[in-house]
């Protein structure tokens, strides 16, 4: 017996003092996690379709990936995701098995494997002074038998060699002050020409030789009028330019070394022209287009300048590049569009009349108008030429059109993410079919056995695979229902080209997605951004007949007071209920912890005049805000300026017309901060739909501590404004970090620490009563963490059992920030290994479960690391008690446990933020990490205490009852009958 | 019984009365066979059964005795197997001390029947029987000692405001740094 406890003390202290650990196993990858890959909206392509490869199509986006696509089913082969600060400028193709990139300006060459993506060379291109990168891979050009790259950049025109990077020789060019718009080689010839403008109204162009970059004397030009914009070149000795007045078109000759001009005005060739015309940027021989007001006109270049148009189109529509075709001919494809279509038409450069392809192809209206063409040409089975169109539509998805049809297409926009709401399924409703039942049953019980099978390891290697099958492919988790444990929602993502899609959580299809009316290109507004995304509707408790709904807000130019507009999204059916705008500008948007009587937020929208406007603006809204209208708060950081201002909200704005839902506000506190040691680095707060169990924590010894919990802190660091570099550009005595705590309603300074020698970049969270925050010390060389938890002293003296007993205290009803508030911060650093790009906290549905800091790192994985460990109570050897309790032997640094990467093996490119969203069952959070890529996850902080896991046998549980009913049957007969022998003997 | 009488009742010719109601009073209607008085046995035997009777009651109070202070040798026990049991919660120390108090109430509960065979007139059982009470109320103080140690009764402040939700506030302030 005495052995038996021991045996059991032993286990349990075992298991106690075990770190929990939330690895999946092998054959658990894709069960409840979903990823997907993107490469956002294309730039430049270059087809590689030679008959003996695969045909692919190599890209690259704004989201700075170079990436290798399958021509036909338009999966990537290989993708490479550069910095975010490395911009790529060009991308080309050499000796058929590179790809050669130019990125960051022009500072870095890059050659990748054409088949397999490996990196082959780098070339980092040193100049003075930032200019246009240009690259030019001339065909058929040889230097010492290597094939040479031109690159011009940074000032400098660098020859380079494809096969190896090295670099042959460089030249300054832009020493003089010259701006090169273009390198041009001459095909055969021995010189390179680079062409730019010297200054604001002089031509220049220089020549130089192909093998030592030797320069000749420059020729220049003086245009007196002043050109503006860029030179398009029409063929390699002619260009266009526009005058400063927008008026008169230039053509430039360029020939042995001789500038000629010639001016044409454009009312001379186009009728009825007035105002001024830009010309689009366009790489068709022979040819330019000139845009005037919203038409477009394409002007034929006949020699010695001489310009005639050739066609002049009223839509908006685009143009590719031209393509040579193998009898020296140049064919180009302009896209037109229809009612609810694309009219594709293939021309050769040469003969506008003629069209060699012309196809109209169905487009769907969510997809937006074509942004971007470009064309490849293959040989027919009649040797006549066929073409592939790859487009970019409005909305920065990707598609492959052929012979009239889409062949694939990819939605790119996804991989610019701006924001995400989780949002909830249509509850089932009743009156299921038999037949659905019976089909289910007989599936259910096939799919248990064949897992009982697996448990009891009797299964063949088929049925291994069809259980993976099965459990992979599991139509629970992508039905259109809300479930019971509430793992199934949907993600409302608003996309960087203001298109919404919706995501079903169980498998990450697309449910329905919207490029919003509100969001497209407009006369009243020019440029519209989408900016963030609110719940708006989310009927939980009464107006349950009503869908749920997002509130979208954009805003029409890049200026902070350009004019806003509003949608709102039904989620369910994806329609656009309502659009709003444009309307005065939208600085900051506080939603109000207030509905009205269909659940819907309330929400105040500030302009940049300080004023607030209040959302729905209906009369019931209206009445409760006037109720709450003493209590309502908001406040400002002001980043530039180091001013953290606080603003009451007053009474309604005087304006010319009466605006009930406007209302004034008055300054009530600013905290300034010196501006010479301190500028404002980051903010944190907690969510407003955080859900906070208790407010009391219970140490080990049965003391209680009462933690500070209110919605209207701020967590607020600053650093030293030398500090705002890069790491290691500031010594330890230059800089320190300043970290503070403070009350939003009345500008109370609740805490406030020095880190000395340390500085950003500078990651928060803030969630209950805690923060944890990351930064570097410069004094250690290694990142930190920290943590900062705050307890109410006040509550403290609480300690009469009777008057708890009795619910005779006061610590549940209402209070107020102008209390005076007596609180306690503990806090305690450790050193981390990684460095983080964005951070965010697990959430609960009802608060219990224990918390994880969810942590993007670098290596764009996400680590889920347990709020245990960032406890300010830890100490080196902790009592009895404490042990008990949960708190873990203090280290200096926080371990990093390989098996709790949430993303496991993969990696969500371009990281760029982490949102969790509590499912109905409480242990469990729903995790999204978003960048380029997608991923998606269940988590489980404390494990799944209260559900069995999805792998439990329920076949294996009935066929025990099952079993043990039939025992007890057998075992009563048999004792009947033997009790009868007994009597009868 | 009352088939059967209902039986004699309609007319049964003969019956056997196999039960043996010599002691009964219900035959006493039946006269004795000769030679046999009843009283001079009664009489007889008294000055026998007097002294049986006093060993009897002797032998019931020591009995009495005995069985009021079993606990005491329980107790021991009990209270070794609660500091083998630790002061950690968990299914032994629980199992021990739910024992521990399950025990001295279910012999609180039975103390009457406990102390039936031991009852006389001559036999004083309220001593043994206080006893008895008070070692089981001791135990039962044990059980819960027991249990306050493994914190499982509710004495402390922080079993009362453990699910306390947060309190409300009645300000409130959003914004932040501007939208970009």
């Amino acid at each position: 017996m005495k052995m038996a406890i021991r045996v059991f003390l032993l286990l349990f202290m075992f298991f106690s003092s075990s770190y929990p650990t939330f690895s999946l196993y092998e054959d658990q990858v894709g069960l409840m996690d979903w990823h997907q890959k993107y490469i956002g909206k294309v730039k430049h392509a270059v087809f590689h379709t030679q008959k003996a490869a695969r045909k692919r199509v190599v890209v690259s986006t704004e989201e700075n990936v170079v990436a290798s696509l399958d021509l036909r089913h338009g999966e990537i082969f290989w993708r490479h995701v550069l910095g975010p600060n490395d911009v790529i400028d060009q991308i080309d193709i050499v000796l058929g098995k590179y790809v050669i990139t130019l990125s960051s300006g022009g500072s870095i060459l890059r050659a990748w494997n054409l088949p397999d993506g490996q990196m082959v060379w780098e070339s980092t291109l040193i100049g003075s002074k930032p200019s246009k990168p240009l690259l030019l891979v001339p065909t058929n050009l040889k230097v010492d038998k290597d094939n040479v790259v031109f690159v011009y950049g940074n000032g400098f025109i660098h020859a380079v060699a494809s096969v190896d990077g090295e670099v042959l020789w460089k030249k300054e060019l832009a020493s003089e002050g010259i701006d090169i718009h273009q390198i041009i080689y001459p095909d055969g010839s021995d010189k390179i020409y680079a062409v730019g403008f010297l200054g604001f109204s002089e031509v220049a162009a220089y020549q130089l030789n192909v093998k030592s970059g030797e320069l000749s004397k420059p020729s220049n030009l003086l245009f007196p009028a002043g050109f503006s914009g860029d030179l398009s070149f029409v063929t390699d000795e002619t260009a266009v330019a526009m005058d400063s007045t927008g008026t008169i078109l230039v053509a430039i000759h360029f020939q042995d070394g001789q500038i000629r001009l010639h001016q044409t005005p454009v009312s001379q060739i186009i009728q009825d022209f007035s105002g001024t015309a830009v010309i689009l940027s366009s790489k068709i021989p022979g040819m330019f287009i000139l845009k005037i007001d919203s038409s477009v006109a394409f002007i034929r270049v006949i020699n010695e300048g001489k310009l005639e148009v050739v066609d002049k189109l009223g839509h908006t529509n685009s143009i590719s590049d031209s393509l040579p075709l193998s009898d020296s001919q140049e064919a180009f494809a302009l896209v037109q569009h229809g009612d609810g279509k694309i009219l594709l038409t293939v021309k050769l450069s040469g003969d506008w009349t003629s069209n060699l392809v012309e196809e109209t192809i169905q487009m769907d209206h969510q997809r937006g108008i074509v942004d971007k063409v470009f064309i490849n040409s293959y040989v027919r089975m009649d040797r006549s030429n066929g073409f592939r169109f790859l487009i970019v539509m409005a909305d920065h998805s990707l598609l492959l059109l052929q012979q009239g049809e889409i062949v694939w297409s990819r939605e790119d926009g996804l991989a610019s993410i701006v924001d995400v709401k989780a949002s909830e399924l249509p509850v089932e409703k009743d009156g299921v079919s038999v037949a659905k039942v019976e089909h289910n049953l007989y599936e259910w019980l096939k799919g248990h056995l064949l897992k009982l099978k697996g448990t009891l390891m009797i299964a063949t290697p088929d049925d291994v695979a069809a259980i993976q099958k099965i459990r992979l492919q599991s139509s629970e988790k992508s039905k259109m229902t809300r479930d019971r444990n509430g793992f199934r929602k949907l993600l409302i993502v608003l996309t960087r080209a203001g298109k919404l899609f919706a995501l079903h959580t169980g498998d990450g299809r697309i449910v329905w997605s919207l490029l919003l009316n509100s969001l497209r290109k407009s006369e009243a507004c020019e440029n519209p951004r989408g900016i963030s995304l609110h719940q708006w509707q989310d009927p939980h408790h009464h107006a349950l007949d009503e869908n749920p709904s997002v509130l979208v807000v954009g805003r029409c130019g890049h200026s902070l007071d350009s004019a806003g507009v509003l949608s709102i999204v039904d989620t369910y059916t994806g329609e656009e209920r309502s659009h709003m705008g444009p309307l005065h500008s939208i600085i900051r948007i506080i939603p109000l912890p207030f509905t009205d009587s269909l659940e819907q937020r309330l929400h105040l929208l500030l302009d940049g005049n300080q004023q607030a406007h209040l959302y729905p603006r209906t009369a019931e809204a209206l009445r409760i805000f006037q109720q709450e209208l003493g209590n309502i708060y908001w406040y400002s950081a002001e980043t530039n300026k180091g001013i953290l201002r606080g603003h009451g909200v007053q009474k309604n704005c005087v304006l010319e017309e009466t605006d009930d839902f406007c209302f004034d506000s008055r300054d009530l506190w600013s905290i300034v901060f010196p501006s010479e040691s301190e500028t404002i680095a980051a903010t944190a707060t907690r969510s407003l739909n955080e859900v906070v169990h208790t407010q009391t924590k219970v140490t080990g010894d049965q003391e209680v501590m009462y933690k500070y919990i209110s919605k209207n802190l701020l967590f607020l660091a600053t650093v030293a404004p030398k500090a705002g570099g890069p790491i290691g550009s500031v010594t330890p005595d230059e800089s320190s970090l300043v970290v503070y705590v403070i009350d939003t309603v009345t500008g109370r300074i609740l805490h406030r620490m020095t880190h000395h020698g340390s500085q950003g970049p500078l990651q928060a969270v803030f969630s209950e009563n805690w923060i944890v925050y990351h930064y570097f010390n410069l004094r250690a060389h290694r990142y930190e963490m920290s943590v900062i938890e705050i307890y109410d002293q006040a509550r403290a003296d609480n300690k009469d059992v009777l008057k708890l007993v009795l619910g005779t205290h006061n610590l549940t009803s209402p209070t107020t920030a102008y209390s005076r508030p007596e609180v306690v911060t503990k806090s305690q650093s450790y050193f981390f290994t990684h460095s983080v790009k964005t951070m965010a906290v697990t959430s609960t549905a009802k608060g219990i479960t224990s918390k994880q800091v969810l942590l993007g790192t670098i290596g764009d994985q996400v680590l889920a690391l347990d709020k245990r460990f960032l406890d300010p109570r830890r100490t080196a050897n902790p009592t009895q008690a404490e042990k008990e309790e949960g708190i873990i032997p203090l280290t200096d640094s926080l371990p990093i446990i390989p098996q709790s990467y949430i993303t496991h093996s993969l990696k969500v490119e371009g990281l760029r933020g982490i949102i969790t969203v509590p499912a109905k069952l409480e242990s469990t959070t729903l995790v999204f990490a978003y960048g380029v890529d997608l991923f998606f996850t269940r988590l489980a902080p404390s494990r799944t205490y209260d559900s069995l896991t999805e792998d439990f046998s329920y076949a294996l549980l009935l066929i025990t009852i099952i079993a043990l009913l039939v025992a007890i049957l057998v075992t009563w007969v048999w004792s009947e009958k033997k009790e009868l022998q007994e009597k009868w003997r | 019984m009352d088939k059967g009488k209902a039986v004699m009742g309609s007319g049964r010719r003969w019956a056997v009365e196999l039960t043996d109601n010599s002691t009964s009073h219900s035959s006493r209607d039946i006269p004795d066979p000769p030679g046999f008085t009843r009283a001079s046995q009664e009489q007889d035997d008294s000055a026998v059964s007097k002294q049986k009777k006093d060993a009897e009651a002797n032998w019931k109070s020591q009995k009495a005795w005995e069985v009021a202070q079993s606990p005491f040798k329980n107790l021991f026990m009990m209270a070794f197997m609660m500091w083998m049991a630790g002061s950690t919660v968990h299914l032994f120390s629980i199992g021990i001390t739910v024992s521990a108090l399950l025990q001295p109430i279910n012999a609180l509960r039975g103390v009457g029947k406990v102390f039936e065979p031991y009852k006389d007139n001559k036999v004083d059982l309220l001593a043994p029987k206080l006893v008895f009470i008070a070692l089981n109320l001791a135990g039962l103080g044990l059980g819960i000692w027991k249990l306050n140690t493994l914190g499982l009764l509710p004495t402390h402040v922080s079993d009362w405001v453990s699910s306390l939700p947060p309190p409300q506030e009645v300000e409130y302030a959003g914004g932040g740094i501007q939208l970009y």
